[in-house]
């Protein structure tokens, strides 16, 4: 008997999109009429026939997701990973039967639980007792699986007090336990989970990662989307890239995280090039590169970047200098950068011509996250030459590092590896307190 | 081992026995929704009493004292309109329910695989729940006005399942395509509103001239109410048998249309919803 649990060949969805037509040069009334005419009756045929109806005047194909083929061993865990529109939660819709692919087939050898979303289901006005029962309906337990487990449901959520109390009167984490610990207890053959672990504080955060290592060490088979790398790496020995609809691999983690990074990279999103301004100095381009001279956006944060200022001076202006700050995606300030500190050039007097002044900022610095940059070409306290806010942008990404458990998490903006110091208090130290 | 095959087009041989695997989803969402029906309400399910009984004083009072029309055989009127009364919210209950049920179970659509079907028929649950309420007062108002059934009252479980029927089909229809176009949660309030008047409830079918009565039998309601009038007046109200044949047939028909059109679209309401 082979062990592939699920077997997908040439999967492919496809959506149609309606389109109104962009010349609209039927601006007599008789014109509107007939097709206002002609469409209603067309509408109502379909409608009669039960074919879907297409709004708008053209149609329009989207695959999104094209040619999908892969094979899943049992009580393998599988990653998927790819940018946002990459087909990976069309992928998981397919497969746990939510919709219906558009060509292809797809075999699979036992019962798919599918998490797509915690708490599917769970109603308002319902205590948490009766949406333990309902949560774990909808998700496929039977009552008697989820009486043997309630206790234990409970005391994973850490809502024993609250049983009774209506969940719209729960605060958002307890609801989130609530949901997630129902979710943690199903016992499926086969387990679809998607970016469901970034939710609840910190300590539960960690509880549930703890949760789906068992799931995956205890022989099931898991697939499991995410964008935390990290959690990724630890989970799962295999990862699927999707890009554009379309798998570009299915092998060992480390290498498809690798090229995931990479492929971002070439998008040439670290990159943008500025308008001239009008004034005397001015701004032309801003990119970042990662460590090895790539423009990118997405940064290991392991990794150094680098962020250049290309900018041109018309005329000779005295103090003239470039700075910039780094914000993190609160908009919070995480730092100032002026030229002045760093060079001793406050005097000098830059000739016209181009330039080109970068920053170097090293690896396990920033923390994972999105970070906006402002920038402006200045005469500190005297005249704002070209100022630019929140100019361009890139991710510092989390791939693996010792902080890989926090993603998601608000851990602040810099990472910090003070060393800590411990002594055991002896005995009688105590006591001289009092 | 069983292996689910999933494919392009593929209609499902086992859709009924996956129904029947699914049956305690079918329970508990039934469950929920009477369970969640009253709650947060001052008088609860006092609610359920009330609406029925205001109706069928309105009635009385408008057909039978203001514009005198007459009772089958020596029925109480305020009888005769509220064994009316009973089928037609069962019925146009059904109908509202089932036809909102996809939008409003929205996030389970788009998360969780069930049979689709599970859906507006577990709703059918609920208004059910409030059809044994009302019955309670019929016989509270039998007893006041010495109103005795006979042993017809046994066929009634045939025509409450009759009526049950006749709210699924276009029920299933209609919910389904409210699931694409919105516009058919504006369609019902307005069918249930006009139906009041064009099927007896208010009054007795008997005074339709007889040459429109097969016309007239159309309307699937006026076989179902007419049914419950037989069955529990005890002989005063007749049944009228072609008529109730024809609203049968109209009865299967809605209901084909509406699982056919139902299965028909159930794969996409995730793409669309």
């Amino acid at each position: 008997m082979s062990d592939i649990v699920i077997r997908a060949e040439r999967l492919g969805k496809k959506y149609i999109i309606g389109r109104h037509a962009q010349n609209d040069s039927y601006l007599a009334l008789r014109d509107v009429l007939m097709k206002n005419a002609k469409s209603v009756w067309s509408k109502t045929r379909d409608l009669l026939r039960g074919n879907p109806v297409i709004q708008g005047d053209a149609m329009e194909e989207v695959w999104a997701l094209k040619d999908v083929s892969f094979e899943i061993q049992r009580g393998e865990a599988v990653g998927i990973i790819g940018r946002n529109g990459a087909g990976k939660s069309t992928l998981l819709k397919i497969l746990s039967r939510i919709t219906e692919p558009s060509a292809g087939r797809v075999a699979i050898d036992g019962r798919v639980v599918s998490l797509l979303e915690v708490g599917t289901g769970f109603h308002p006005e319902l205590s948490g007792r009766e949406n333990i029962y309902l949560n774990g309906t909808i998700l496929g337990m039977t009552r008697k699986e989820i009486k043997r487990k309630f206790d234990e449901i409970v005391a994973f959520a850490e809502v024993e007090k609250y049983l009774d109390t209506p969940v719209k009167r729960y605060s958002s984490g307890m609801y989130v336990r609530l949901a997630f610990a129902v979710a943690a207890h199903l016992e499926p053959e086969i387990l679809v989970v998607d970016e469901v672990l970034a939710v609840g504080d910190l300590s539960f955060q960690k509880k549930c990662l703890g949760k789906m290592e068992d799931v995956a060490r205890g022989g099931r088979t898991v697939l499991f989307v995410s964008h935390n790398m990290g959690a990724i790496q630890m989970l799962c020995r295999k990862t699927m890239l999707l890009k554009n609809g379309s798998l570009v691999m299915i092998r060992d983690s480390g290498d498809a995280i690798a090229q995931y990074l990479s492929d971002s990279r070439k998008d040439r999103e670290g990159q943008i090039r500025l308008a001239p301004t009008g004034s005397d100095a001015f701004f032309t381009g801003i990119s970042i590169r990662s460590s090895s001279g790539e423009i990118c956006s997405e940064i290991d944060v392991s990794r150094s970047l680098t962020i250049s200022f290309e900018y041109k001076i018309l005329r000779p202006i005295r103090g003239l200098e470039v700075s910039f700050s780094l914000f993190n995606q609160c908009g919070s300030k995480i730092f100032y950068c002026p030229q002045s500190t760093s060079i001793h050039h406050y005097k000098n007097e830059y000739p016209p011509g181009e330039y080109v002044g970068s920053v170097e900022i090293p690896g396990n610095f920033l923390a994972p996250g999105s970070y906006t940059i402002t920038a402006g070409i200045h005469q500190p306290n005297i005249q704002l030459f070209d100022g630019r806010q929140h100019v361009i942008g890139f991710q510092i990404v989390e791939c693996g590092s010792q902080h890989y458990a926090f993603d998601g998490q608000d851990i602040g903006s810099v990472l910090v590896d003070f060393p800590w110091r411990i002594r055991c208090l002896p005995d009688g130290e105590n006591v001289s307190v009092n | 081992m069983n292996t689910i095959i999933i494919e392009a087009g593929r209609t499902e041989k086992n859709y009924w026995a996956d129904l029947w695997h699914y049956r305690e989803l079918f329970l508990v969402l039934a469950w929920r929704d009477v369970s969640v029906r009253y709650k947060q309400t001052l008088i609860g399910i006092l609610w359920a009493f009330l609406r029925p009984l205001l109706t069928m004083i309105v009635f009385t009072v408008i057909f039978g004292r203001i514009a005198r029309l007459p009772s089958d055989g020596n029925t109480p009127y305020a009888v005769m309109v509220f064994a009316a009364m009973l089928p037609w919210s069962l019925f146009s209950n059904s109908l509202t329910d089932s036809a909102n049920s996809l939008i409003s179970n929205t996030n389970l659509i788009s998360k969780v695989y069930f049979p689709r079907l599970i859906i507006p028929a577990a709703t059918l649950i609920t208004t059910f729940i409030d059809f044994v309420i009302s019955f309670v007062i019929l016989i509270a108002i039998m007893i006041y006005y010495h109103v005795v059934p006979d042993c017809r009252i046994l066929l009634l479980p045939f025509f409450l399942i009759m009526a049950l029927l006749a709210s699924l089909g276009p029920g299933l229809w209609i919910t389904a395509l409210n699931v694409k176009y919105r516009d058919f949660r504006h369609v019902i309030p307005f069918v249930v509103q006009f139906g009041i008047y064009v099927s007896p409830v208010g009054f007795s079918s008997n005074i339709v001239p007889e040459q429109w009565r097969l016309l007239y039998s159309l309307n699937p309601l006026v076989g179902v109410i007419d049914g419950f009038r037989w069955c529990l007046l005890g002989g005063e109200s007749p049944l009228y048998l072609p008529g109730l044949l024809l609203s049968l047939t109209v009865i299967t028909l809605f209901l084909w249309l509406g699982i056919s059109r139902f299965r028909r679209t159930e794969k996409t309401f995730a793409d669309l919803i």
